[in-house]
């Protein structure tokens, strides 16, 4: 291995992460892609899952992604999230409540706008949930 | 002439305000460091985001996106107002609402409908009283825990309300933190989206290769797209987070003036009392000495 590459995931509330990794794998809106050091300058759309990395003393690490979009240059990988949340951050009993908030109101049918909340709402909720099962 | 009583209840009350606006100072003054903490932990996503944005935008051009595009006919404005929930603050909200004011009657003048969107109750109560269509309102926003997703939400229905051309233009008025004696209130335009420049303090030449040996996923239009809308929402979200952190600086200032107008009261009601009690007491030793002298005979 050649070395680690620094890893930046920046909210516009806090920076969740900023450390040296040696493996980024980040869900792209066109697939998941894994970034090393040396990489070539990368620009992409990122949707809502899991982003894994593996840190300097070799611990595999997830971060619940909203969206956004990640920058990967030979040294440096950037991450702009509208909300990232470290796996020990999450709230298991959040997340299943408003799982099932989300389910009850998709039940009901509703105009478009409630609708797309909801259906937004829900993907956020298994997404977290998916997160925090994710291998330890 | 007051009665010592009288000038002693004074003096009471005068304390117990000083009591009140002094913890407010310092109530603002802690919430202060909390807004400005907030500004600064959103600084390196806003300037990561205006750097990938500039120079996106500069490879792309105006046709780009219909967000970046300027109508040839505006009728039909939107301004969203940033102000405080709450009084107390000197003349901050009233300084914001002087410009929307004078904003409206520009925009009346050359027969432009205007509509508002209001962030803070006191901008909402000001629409309300100059009869000014309110299409939405926000309170409890400004000076809380401002949250990235209530930016978004209301950028997302301000871009709709857009591209449905119900709006031609849509502006955001904010108050701007210089300092903490420092607020200005500002007027900056969000749709159409203007030119998009770099971040400055990088010279615009090393910028410029920025993005040329970078491999984008999706195309960079597509990129563009999806970028444009949250630069609404930094936008706004940037709006909120300097009006509220304006807002408790303007409220700590206000505070700290009352409490030394206070002190003036105090000291002068204190004269004002002792004088009184020395009077009494010339009149009540005249008194005595009157007596004696009269007993004498």
């Amino acid at each position: 291995m050649a070395g680690n590459i620094r890893l930046e995931v920046v909210t516009p509330e806090k920076a969740v992460v900023d450390e040296d990794v040696q493996i980024v794998v980040a869900p792209g809106s066109l697939g998941e892609f894994g970034v090393l050091i040396g990489h070539t300058p990368f620009l992409t759309t990122l949707k809502m899952g899991t982003l894994r990395y593996k840190d300097a003393s070799d611990r595999e690490r997830f971060v619940f992604l909203s969206g956004g979009f990640a920058e990967a240059l030979p040294d440096k990988v950037t991450v702009l999230a509208e909300s990232a949340e470290r796996r020990s951050d999450i709230d298991i009993e959040r997340a299943r409540s408003a799982l099932e908030r989300a389910q009850k109101r998709l039940a009901q049918k509703q105009d478009d706008v409630d609708y797309a909340r909801a259906r937004a709402a829900l993907e956020r909720a298994m997404h977290r949930l998916r997160a925090l099962e994710a291998n330890k | 002439m007051a009665t010592l009583k009288d000038v002693k209840t004074k003096i009471n009350a005068v304390k117990k305000t000083k009591q009140i606006t002094k913890a407010m100072n310092m109530v603002a003054a802690s919430r202060l460091r909390g807004a400005q903490g907030r500004m600064e932990a959103f600084r390196p996503y806003a300037r990561k985001f205006a750097d990938v944005l500039g120079s996106l935008s500069e490879k792309a051009g105006e046709e780009a996106s219909p967000l970046l595009m300027p109508r040839d006919e505006v009728k039909k404005v939107h301004m969203i107002l940033c102000t405080s929930d709450r009084g107390l603050c000197g003349g901050f909200n009233s300084n914001l609402n002087q410009k929307a004011k004078a904003f409206v009657a520009d925009q009346k003048d050359r027969n432009v409908d205007v509509s508002f969107t209001a962030f803070g109750k006191k901008g909402r109560d000001w629409c309300r009283k100059n009869r000014i269509t309110i299409a939405d309102e926000y309170l409890g926003v400004v000076g809380g825990k401002v949250e990235f997703n209530v930016a978004s939400n209301a950028g997302l229905k301000l871009i709709h309300a857009f591209l449905n051309e119900e709006y031609d233009e849509v502006y955001v008025l904010y108050s701007e933190f210089q300092g903490i004696a420092r607020q200005i209130p500002m007027i900056e335009q969000l749709l159409p989206i203007p030119p998009i420049e770099a971040e400055d303090g990088a010279p615009a030449d090393e910028n410029e290769p920025y993005l040329a040996e970078h491999i984008t996923e999706p195309s960079a239009d597509e990129l563009l797209d999806e970028m444009l809308p949250r630069n609404v929402y930094v936008q706004i979200f940037s709006a909120l987070l300097e009006t509220s952190t304006s807002e408790h600086a303007a409220r700590m200032t206000a505070m700290n003036n009352a409490t030394k107008a206070c002190d003036d009261m105090i000291e002068n009601l204190t004269m004002i009392y002792n004088k009184a009690r020395q009077a009494a007491i010339t009149g009540e030793l005249m008194d005595i000495v009157g007596g004696a002298e009269a007993l004498k005979g």
